[in-house]
C-alpha cells in the first residue's frame, strides 16, 4: 500500500475517504421517479473536505443489537408465511478490506408485499408473525447474516401499473460519517427490473447489478432455507488532488 | 480504489420499521448538564412539510471529542455520550428532533479550529441518495466568522446552516429545494 497519507497508524483507520466517480450513485433529480421532483436540491453541492467530523462515526453496538435480532422469523409466537431465506455477505471497503463490528440494519415487506406500517395502504394481508426488521454487527471478517422470508413485490403510485421488484432495505453505518450508506438488495431474475425507476435510477448497468443478490446453492441449507449472498462495498481510504492541496 | 462502491437507493416511505428506535433521539442521556432539544421542520420544494424523512446527526462532545469506535482524537469522556442522533417517525408531522449538547471546537485539516458544528444526513422517500448538511450555531458569531467550511459557502446562503436559539434549545429547519434551500455538501 502506498496510500499511507490516508491512513492513521494509531487507530488503524483511514484519515480520508475516496471521492466516488460521477454516476456511482443515482442522480438526486430523476424524473421517472416522481417523488424526486420536489426533494432534490437545485443549488450545486458545496465541496466539503473531510475533517475529523467526517472520518469518525458512531459505535452503535450492544445498545442497538440484541441476541437474535438477525432472525426475522423468530420474533413472534409462530413462524411467518413465505419462503424462508438466509441473506448473508460481507461489508468491505473499496480496497477489499472487511469492516468489522459495524452495524447492518434491514427492513422489508412480508411475503405478500405488505409492510407493517400505518401508511402502507396496499390491501395485501399483514402477517401476525412478521414485523420485518432485523439488525446485526459484522464479525471479524466483515460478515453478516440474516434469516428472514422472501419479501413480495407490491404496487405503488408512481405511474400506471407500477410495481416495485421484491427488495430488502439495507442500512450501513460503516465506521465513518463519510461511509454512511442506505440501499436496497434485489433478487435475481425479477421481472419488474425493466420497469422500476428506482432500480433504473442507477444509470450504469454494472452498478445496478451490484444490488442484485446471488442465489447460493452452497449456503442453501437442506430441508430448511434457500440462501442468497450480497456483499456491500463502502468507500475506502483515498483522497483527491484538491484535498491534498488544501 | 479496487472495488466500486455499492450504489445508494432511497430509504423509502416505510423506514420507521427498521431505523428509528426509542433511544435514537438521545445523543446524550436525559439530564446531561447543558443538554437541549435541537430540531425543526423539513420542507420540500413546494414548501410542504416532509413527514417521512429520517434525520441523523453526528458530532463531538463539548470538549471536542468523539464517541468514535476507533478513537480518532481520543475518546469522549462525557458519561453516556453517543454523539449520534436519529429522528424519524411512523406517522411524522414534518418535524425532527434530537436531544443533545453543543459540540466543542474540533480541528480543521491545517490545525486551525472549526466552529462548533454537527454533521447531518437527510434521507427520505424521493431522495435516491442522502444529502449531507452541517448545523452551526447562530450564537457562535466569532467562531463562525473564522470557520473554513462556512467561509467556502456563498455568503448569502450561510444563514441556512445556522441553528437559531429557542426557549428550549435550537431550531434548524431543512429545506430540500426552493427559496432558502439548505446548503448541502459533497463529502
Amino acid at each position: 500500500m502506498t496510500s499511507k497519507p490516508f491512513w492513521d497508524a494509531i487507530t488503524d483507520t483511514p484519515t480520508s475517504y475516496v471521492r466516488e466517480p460521477e454516476g456511482a450513485h443515482p442522480p438526486a433529480d430523476f424524473p421517472p421517479y416522481k417523488s424526486t421532483q420536489r426533494r432534490h436540491p437545485k443549488e450545486p453541492l458545496v465541496y466539503l473536505p473531510q475533517s475529523i467530523t467526517e472520518i469518525t462515526g458512531p459505535a452503535l453496538g450492544s445498545d442497538r443489537v440484541a441476541e437474535g435480532d438477525n432472525d426475522l422469523t423468530r420474533q413472534h409466537e409462530g413462524e411467518p408465511i413465505g419462503e424462508r431465506i438466509i441473506v448473508s455477505g460481507r461489508v468491505l471497503d473499496t480496497e477489499g478490506k472487511p469492516l468489522r463490528n459495524t452495524l447492518v440494519e434491514i427492513w422489508q415487506a412480508n411475503a405478500a408485499g405488505r409492510y407493517r406500517h400505518k401508511r402502507d395502504s396496499w390491501p395485501a394481508p399483514l402477517d401476525p408473525n412478521f414485523s420485518g426488521a432485523g439488525r446485526c454487527l459484522t464479525d471479524d471478517e466483515g460478515r453478516y447474516s440474516f434469516t428472514t422470508i422472501k419479501p413480495g413485490p407490491y404496487p405503488w403510485g408512481n405511474h400506471h401499473n407500477a410495481w416495485r421488484p421484491a427488495h430488502i432495505h439495507f442500512s450501513l453505518l460503516g465506521r465513518a460519517f463519510a461511509q454512511r450508506l442506505v440501499t436496497q438488495m434485489y433478487f435475481p431474475g425479477d421481472p419488474f427490473f425493466a420497469y422500476d425507476p428506482i432500480f433504473n435510477s442507477i444509470r450504469d448497468e454494472d452498478a445496478r447489478k451490484r444490488l442484485i443478490a446471488d442465489f447460493s446453492v452452497h449456503d442453501t441449507r437442506p430441508n430448511w432455507a434457500q440462501a442468497y449472498t450480497f456483499d456491500i462495498y463502502l468507500r475506502g481510504p483515498g483522497a483527491t488532488p484538491f484535498e491534498e492541496a488544501y | 480504489m479496487i472495488f466500486p462502491t455499492t450504489p445508494s437507493q432511497t430509504v423509502g416511505p416505510f423506514l420507521s420499521i427498521g431505523l428509528p428506535w426509542a433511544e435514537g433521539e438521545y445523543v446524550v442521556p436525559e439530564g446531561t448538564p447543558g443538554a437541549f432539544r435541537l430540531g425543526g421542520s423539513i420542507y420540500d420544494g413546494a414548501g410542504e412539510l416532509v413527514p417521512d424523512a429520517l434525520i441523523e446527526t453526528w458530532q463531538a462532545d463539548p470538549a471536542g471529542r468523539f464517541a468514535d469506535l476507533h478513537g480518532h482524537g481520543g475518546p469522549s469522556e462525557l458519561e453516556g455520550f453517543r454523539g449520534f442522533g436519529r429522528s424519524g417517525y411512523e406517522e411524522g408531522d414534518g418535524t425532527w428532533s434530537v436531544y443533545t449538547v453543543k459540540p466543542g471546537p474540533v480541528p480543521w485539516l491545517d490545525g486551525r479550529m472549526q466552529a462548533p458544528h454537527i454533521d447531518v444526513s437527510v434521507f427520505a422517500r424521493g431522495m435516491l441518495h442522502r444529502q449531507v448538511t452541517r448545523i452551526y450555531f447562530a450564537d457562535e458569531e466569532e467562531a463562525n466568522a473564522a470557520d473554513p467550511v462556512l467561509g467556502a459557502v456563498p455568503a448569502e446562503r450561510r444563514s441556512t446552516l445556522l441553528a437559531q436559539p429557542t426557549d428550549d434549545g435550537y431550531r434548524f429547519d431543512i429545506r430540500l429545494q426552493g427559496p432558502d434551500e439548505t446548503v448541502f455538501f459533497a463529502v
